[in-house]
């Protein structure tokens, strides 16, 4: 029992690294940070409502791929009724900037970056000529 | 079942027989197109491409609007539509007399979009495959693993493979359409994509010569069909039994 100061002294020293990314938000006061996405200028509604787009945008693009590259099946109507060509570069990059919205979120949640632009191209940045 | 060597490789080589389309009519598999509602086919009047030599504007636009690299070992080099020469491109029909007209002259080729075609029966993932609607022989660059299997069977040599990542081979990107990685096969697609839009393929709008002529073999009335009726073609290795969807005036 002698080394009962060592004991709770190494305890709450631990304790105090373990909480500490907690004490430093209440200290500085900094509410949880959402991405910083920028939105499209020119359009409000996407083809899936928001929640469901964040829940399930990748099933979406794999149904898509199967539809036009193995089905011949090229437009996809919208919840609202809207008709729109299923194609990544096309219909959903010509609303979303790739880097300031794709590339933003799935760096913020950790997600590595599907291998779809292994091959898809950025037209932004093809228009450059970069890679 | 016991096999000696000798019968073990006689039934080898009938396999590898059968993969290579060398049978006359391929039966089952998955190259059969006997329910396609349409064949979309392609006519290449050899005489108007000869008419102006050294011309190469369906290629560069084919390539141009498929992001096909521009490698130029001939060991790595991508190609969906190219010059070959006619001796090679007919090899098997040759008679000193068509030698003699043709001049051994460069003659376009491309995938054959064949009937039966044997890329399709070798293909392991279902990459490749006869599209039921329109006869296309496509490519689906999501599944293909790069087993090359299909460049092996192909008689026409009209797949390549990406040796490289092809991105920096390419001049001039187009975004609308993809551009492949290295690891996998590519050919020509008839340019299904452009299809979809109700436009002709690439190199057959390009054609100053009007010397490609595309469309439905299955309808009766198309400029194709009467074309054929009214002309004498040949097709490349004919023999094979894959029957090409490539026709030569030549």
């Amino acid at each position: 029992m002698r080394d009962r100061v060592w004991i709770l002294a190494g305890l709450a020293v631990f304790v105090a690294v373990i909480t500490l990314p907690a004490w430093t938000r209440l200290a500085t006061l900094r509410q949880s940070r959402s991405p910083d996405l920028v939105l499209p200028a020119n359009q409000k509604d996407c083809v899936l409502p928001a929640s469901q787009m964040r829940a399930t945008h990748m099933k979406l693009l794999l149904q898509w791929r199967d539809d036009v590259v193995r089905k011949d099946v090229h437009t996809f109507k919208a919840y609202d009724g809207k008709v729109y060509n299923m194609s990544l570069t096309s219909t959903c990059l010509s609303c979303h900037n790739k880097t300031e919205f794709c590339d933003r979120c799935h760096s913020y949640a950790g997600v590595s970056m599907p291998s779809c632009w292994d091959c898809h191209l950025d037209p932004r940045l093809a228009a450059g000529g970069a890679k | 079942m016991q096999l000696s060597g000798g019968s073990l490789l006689a039934l080898l080589g009938r396999e590898a027989a059968t993969a290579l389309g060398s049978s006359p009519r391929p039966d089952g598999g998955q190259g059969q197109a006997a329910s396609a509602a349409r064949q979309y086919a392609m006519v290449i009047d050899s005489r108007k491409c000869r008419q102006r030599p050294g011309c190469t504007k369906c290629l560069d636009a084919c390539h141009q609007a498929h992001n096909v690299p521009y490698i130029e070992d001939p060991g790595r080099k991508v190609d969906w539509i190219w010059e070959a020469p006619a001796q090679d491109v007919f090899s098997g029909q040759q008679s000193p007399y068509i030698q003699i007209t043709l001049k051994n002259e460069p003659v376009p080729v491309l995938c054959n979009h064949c009937e039966y075609p044997p890329c399709v029966r070798v293909c392991p993932t279902g990459a490749t495959w006869k599209r039921e609607t329109d006869g296309i022989v496509m490519m689906d660059w999501h599944r293909c693993i790069g087993c090359k299997y299909c460049i092996v069977a192909c008689p026409y040599g009209a797949r390549s493979f990406n040796f490289l990542d092809p991105r920096p081979y390419i001049k001039h990107l187009n975004a609308e359409f993809p551009t492949r990685r290295e690891g996998v096969v590519e050919k020509c697609n008839f340019c299904a994509e452009r299809l979809a839009e109700g436009k002709l393929p690439a190199c057959v709008e390009a054609c100053p010569e009007n010397a490609m002529i595309f469309g439905d073999i299955t309808d009766f009335h198309s400029e194709i069909s009467k074309l054929l009726r009214a002309r004498d073609t040949i097709r490349r290795k004919p023999e094979l039994g894959t029957q090409p969807n490539v026709f030569y005036i030549v």
